[in-house]
């Protein structure tokens, strides 16, 4: 199994990707759409991507979807705010140093992918060792807030889900 | 005017109301860009347009098409995931090409590396 | 059932999409810094993906889509291209 199909979940958004590409769900289009998504996988196992923890706790990953689409929408408004508001609320920008205990280089990256989704916060430098992460903040109020916001909304549920 | 525009009153009123927000936050990220006074300010205002922007259109889209043409057309989700996986790759990549140039250049109100220093650096105050 | 037309509010939405690409554009010319300009350049043609799926809708037609969503797939690789070229000043190490 783990040598035919080295990558399950893979292929399965591949095959799906097909079928949305098609507009379609006729057999014929299973059937390429299968042998494509098998094909791509196998032929490139040789690259070795790193390979994630088994995907558990799907209640978590819907909770944080819902988190990170309530949270777009605020920072929207807020960022909306800075932009078109008086020009005393654009002063308070600036970089600032999380500290992280996340280890795992999905989470990392699904961390790297919320927060520069979220408008108002954007990614700049990791340390070597993936302990400090610096950010740059459109509104930096409260360094404090922002460091329990990452951490406690973002970063728990990332680690119950990768580590 | 042509009569594909026309949809139902209760599919137009989320449509439009969807296509006013989005047009409305591709104005103002664009005058983000425009108005804020530094690199580091201005890369915030693209994700307004790269996240919420695009998936209002999207979904203004999704349901238009799946309206009138009374059958699921759900396609719009690939550009929705496309634009999500490439943006952040896009804005990263800016930033710390933003972040080791001016370190090069010696200019003032760029942190060091991340672990060498705590405590946080300024930027509003810098206009260029 | 009632049906209405939404043609005016596409119209307001190519205009709101059409003014941001003008603003960008600005913010292209005047610079002042390289990676200014490759923000600006960037959301100008996240903007024009966003113009072919209104246009899509306004002339009903889903071939529109498969334009825009190559735009989506292929727009962010020179971005990165030119980011990984300030970062570095090579585009391939």
């Amino acid at each position: 199994m783990k040598r035919w199909l080295p990558f399950p979940l893979i292929s399965a958004f591949l095959l799906a990707m097909w079928l949305l590409l098609n507009e379609t769900v006729a057999p014929g289009h299973w059937l390429l759409g299968a042998l494509f998504a098998w094909a791509v996988p196998f032929f490139t196992r040789q690259m070795q991507p790193v390979r994630a923890q088994k995907v558990r706790r799907l209640v978590v990953m819907v909770q944080l979807f819902f988190v990170v689409l309530f949270d777009i929408c605020r920072s929207c408004l807020a960022v909306s705010m800075v932009i078109l508001g008086p020009a005393k609320r654009r002063q308070n920008s600036g970089f600032m140093t999380v500290p992280l205990d996340m280890q795992a280089p999905h989470g990392l990256a699904m961390l790297a992918c919320i927060l520069c989704c979220t408008p108002g916060t954007v990614w700049v430098e990791l340390s070597a060792d993936r302990r400090q992460l610096m950010l740059h903040i459109l509104d930096l109020h409260d360094e404090e807030w922002w460091t329990h916001t990452i951490k406690q909304r973002y970063e728990t549920p990332l680690r119950m889900i990768f580590e | 005017m042509s009569p594909m525009e026309q949809v139902p009153l209760w599919a137009a009123i989320p449509v439009s109301l969807l296509l006013i927000i989005g047009g409305l936050l591709c104005v103002t990220g664009a005058l983000g860009l425009l108005r804020l006074s530094n690199f580091y300010q201005r890369i915030h205002g693209p994700a307004l347009i790269n996240t919420l922007g695009a998936g209002c259109f999207l979904i203004a889209s999704m349901l238009f098409f799946t309206v009138s043409q009374s059958r699921p057309v759900i396609h719009e989700l690939l550009i929705t995931v496309a634009v999500l996986l490439t943006a952040p790759a896009t804005t990263m990549m800016l930033a710390r090409a933003a972040v080791s140039r001016d370190r090069r250049s010696h200019r003032p109100g760029v942190p060091p590396h991340p672990g060498q220093a705590e405590g946080e650096v300024h930027t509003g105050s810098r206009k260029e | 059932m009632m049906t209405v037309s939404i043609a005016p509010v596409l119209t307001f939405a190519l205009i709101c999409i059409s003014l941001g690409m003008l603003l960008a554009l600005i913010r292209l010319l005047r610079g002042p810094t390289a990676q200014d300009r490759v923000i600006a350049l960037d959301m100008i043609y996240v903007s024009a993906m966003l113009l072919l799926l209104v246009q899509g809708m306004r002339f009903g037609n889903t071939l529109y889509f498969d334009i825009a969503l190559l735009i989506a797939l292929l727009g962010c690789v020179g971005s990165i291209a030119m980011a990984k070229f300030l970062l570095r000043g090579e585009v391939i190490e």
